[in-house]
């Protein structure tokens, strides 16, 4: 693509966003957010799912931690004297604007992730995702008992509702930028050394524990923060938010867009949120004996993953970026080659 | 000292439940190397089962509990052929997404079917009456667990030992290829290895449903989840281990619920992971697995 048509997409891009925040309803402008939300955090998880072949599931627990602390820290300080009145001092007077609480609600994402894959990383890759679940658990026991901060079962509601169109969009296209960039860097390289061949990959050079640390490090960074846009769209969270029911749909997005490839965790996004949003309306109105089907968008999902699975594990893209696709260029080896 | 006592007894229940789930995720993993993340729905499963079979079928417990085992068992095998064979060759990071979407399929089907809502699985009274026995207070279904779990153990063991499938299932979890080199029949034994998985989850659920006595679509999960911490513990891969790992992890979080200070004992839960992911610093083969290539 010519640098002008990525700045006229730009353009187009940011009018249309504009436009939808002025012109459309509340419950579009809701769904297009979220659309935002689940592409960071699909492009995010891409980074261990699909590069560096850990499957990592801990994207729930990442988004709970950006999202409790930022929304801490962007509470108007007579809002915390209320609702939290056993607040440590320095937290309760503390309110930052909501850039700089996106950031630190990411950071302590990323460090959460750092502590665990100490541990983790260097063994086989499965632990990494029997203990991210582990963490799940471990960040919603914290939320539901740490009552003086998270208020527990009830959680923190009314929070400032900050995540305009502009910040999820805006916010969006730095985190694809910043991960498409690392992912054709030399790490990025390395990254994928090592999903195909770890023995390999060490000896010919690649540290292989840094590269992994460093995909699953950057990967609950953007979650975080995708946590916080999450926390502040819907101004209400609690420690029920933040299920496995979350961390699979993250999952179920990057397989089905394709693993391994940036524009297919976009589209995986894209698609795994209206789908779902759609199926909801389905949900209720085919009540079978007046009661609603709950589930069935979940169960969809789950059978669209098994089918992926079994007959195009390279999921939609396989690889292919959209820059390959225009470019009719061979695309990078993709996520699920046979053999292993 | 009765208290102590006391604490053991729920201890040695909480254990048989995990070793009787870890054992199962063992087999599986040793062969295949697949974390079942679907395993714990198994337990649900069973305990569904269960239900069914004393609320509209009314049959004794015994033979609720045989239905349950043979269902969960059989549900397994099903899922073997349908979902995880033909990925057979593919990475090992196919199956363990696919076991996830199957554990979201079972939990989700489940609560369309029978709605999120947990339900009173109810034993007979004479099982589940609480006794003061000197000083303690214990149910028969106390009993009925650690002994029944011993013995399923028991039955496994011998299973595995002198059994043709069974010696078959341990030259599969030493090395697939050469075992089915040497004539054994990987796609029998794989199927054997999920039915028997699955049954032993079966058990389980009912036994954990039954003693708790409310079942929900995601009753399975925690547990499924801690047992692979058992399994950990005593080393994947390793049925003798699990067993172990299944008793110390029950241990480990009853003794904490008991004397750690009242406030902390909410925090049952994640106790376990973050001792997961101590013993994976300090010692990541576990008690009795084997030091195992970092990544194959």
């Amino acid at each position: 693509m010519r640098p002008v048509y990525g700045w006229l997409a730009l353009g187009l891009g940011a009018a249309l966003v504009v436009l939808a925040e002025y012109r459309l309803n509340d419950y579009y402008q809701r769904v297009l957010a979220v659309v935002a939300i689940n592409v960071i955090l699909a492009v995010s998880l891409s980074l261990t799912n699909g590069f560096s072949g850990d499957v990592s599931l801990g994207h729930a627990a990442f988004m709970a931690i950006g999202a409790y602390a930022s929304a801490l820290l962007t509470m108007p300080a007579s809002m915390k004297l209320l609702a939290l009145p056993d607040l440590p001092a320095w937290l309760a007077r503390l309110e930052l604007p909501f850039a700089l609480a996106l950031l630190v609600g990411g950071a302590l994402a990323a460090l959460a992730a750092f502590v665990v894959g100490i541990p983790v990383l260097r063994l086989r890759g499965h632990y990494l995702s029997v203990a991210t679940l582990g963490l799940m658990v471990i960040v919603q026991v914290v939320a539901l008992n740490w009552q003086t901060v998270t208020r527990g079962a009830r959680g923190l509601n009314g929070l400032p509702a900050l995540t305009s169109l502009l910040w999820a969009y805006g916010w969006m296209l730095v985190s694809v930028i910043i991960i498409w960039r690392l992912v054709r860097s030399p790490f990025g390289r390395a990254m994928l050394a090592v999903r195909e061949d770890e023995l390999a990959a060490a000896c010919r050079g690649v540290r292989v524990f840094p590269t992994r640390m460093l995909a699953f490090v950057v990967g609950a960074f953007f979650a975080g923060t995708a946590g916080a846009l999450w926390a502040h769209l819907i101004t209400a969270i609690a420690p029920a938010s933040f299920s496995f029911f979350i961390t699979f749909n993250v999952v179920a997005m990057v397989v089905i867009g394709g693993a391994g490839s940036i524009t297919g965790a976009v589209l995986g996004g894209v698609l795994m949120t209206l789908l779902p949003e759609w199926l909801r309306g389905v949900e209720t109105s085919l009540a079978v004996g007046g009661r609603p089907l709950y589930g069935l968008s979940q169960i969809v999902i789950a059978l669209l993953m098994l089918l992926v699975m079994i007959f195009r594990p390279q999921g939609l893209l396989g690889g292919r970026e959209l820059s390959d696709l225009l470019r009719r260029r061979e695309p990078l080896p993709a996520a699920e080659s046979e053999g292993a | 000292m009765t208290y102590l006592l006391q604490q053991t007894v729920n201890a040695l229940n909480l254990g048989s439940i995990y070793a009787l789930v870890a054992i199962g995720l063992t087999i599986v993993y040793g062969i295949l190397r697949l974390i079942n993340f679907a395993h714990g729905d198994m337990m649900t499963l069973g305990a569904y089962v269960a239900l069914a079979a004393l609320s509209a079928l009314v049959l004794p417990v015994w033979s609720a509990l045989l239905f349950a085992m043979i269902v969960a068992g059989a549900i397994g095998v099903i899922i073997e052929r349908l979902a995880y064979r033909p990925l057979r060759g593919s990475r090992e990071v196919a199956m363990l997404i696919t076991s996830l979407a199957i554990s979201s399929l079972i939990q989700n089907s489940a609560t369309m079917a029978l709605t999120a809502q947990p339900r009173p699985l109810r034993l007979p009274a004479e099982l589940t009456r609480r006794v003061e026995w000197a000083g303690l207070t214990i149910a028969p279904i106390d009993g009925v667990i650690l002994l029944l779990s011993i013995a399923l153990m028991a039955l496994l063991s011998l299973f595995v030992k002198y059994t043709t499938i069974g010696i078959a299932m341990r030259a599969c979890s030493e090395r697939v290829q050469t075992a089915h080199l040497m004539g054994v029949n990987v796609n029998r034994v794989i199927a054997v290895a999920f039915g028997v998985s699955a049954a032993l989850a079966g058990v389980a659920g009912v036994l954990w449903s039954g003693k708790f006595g409310l079942v929900d679509p995601f009753t399975g999960f925690v547990p499924g989840l801690k047992a692979f911490v058992a399994a950990v513990i005593g080393g994947v891969g390793s049925i003798p281990g699990a067993m172990v790992g299944g008793y110390l992890l029950g241990f480990a979080e009853v003794f904490f619920v008991a004397f750690a200070p009242p406030a902390l004992s909410g925090y049952r839960d994640a106790f376990v992971f973050v001792l997961l992911l101590a013993i994976l610093l300090v010692r990541p083969a576990g008690l009795f697995g084997l030091e195992e290539g970092r990544r194959a």
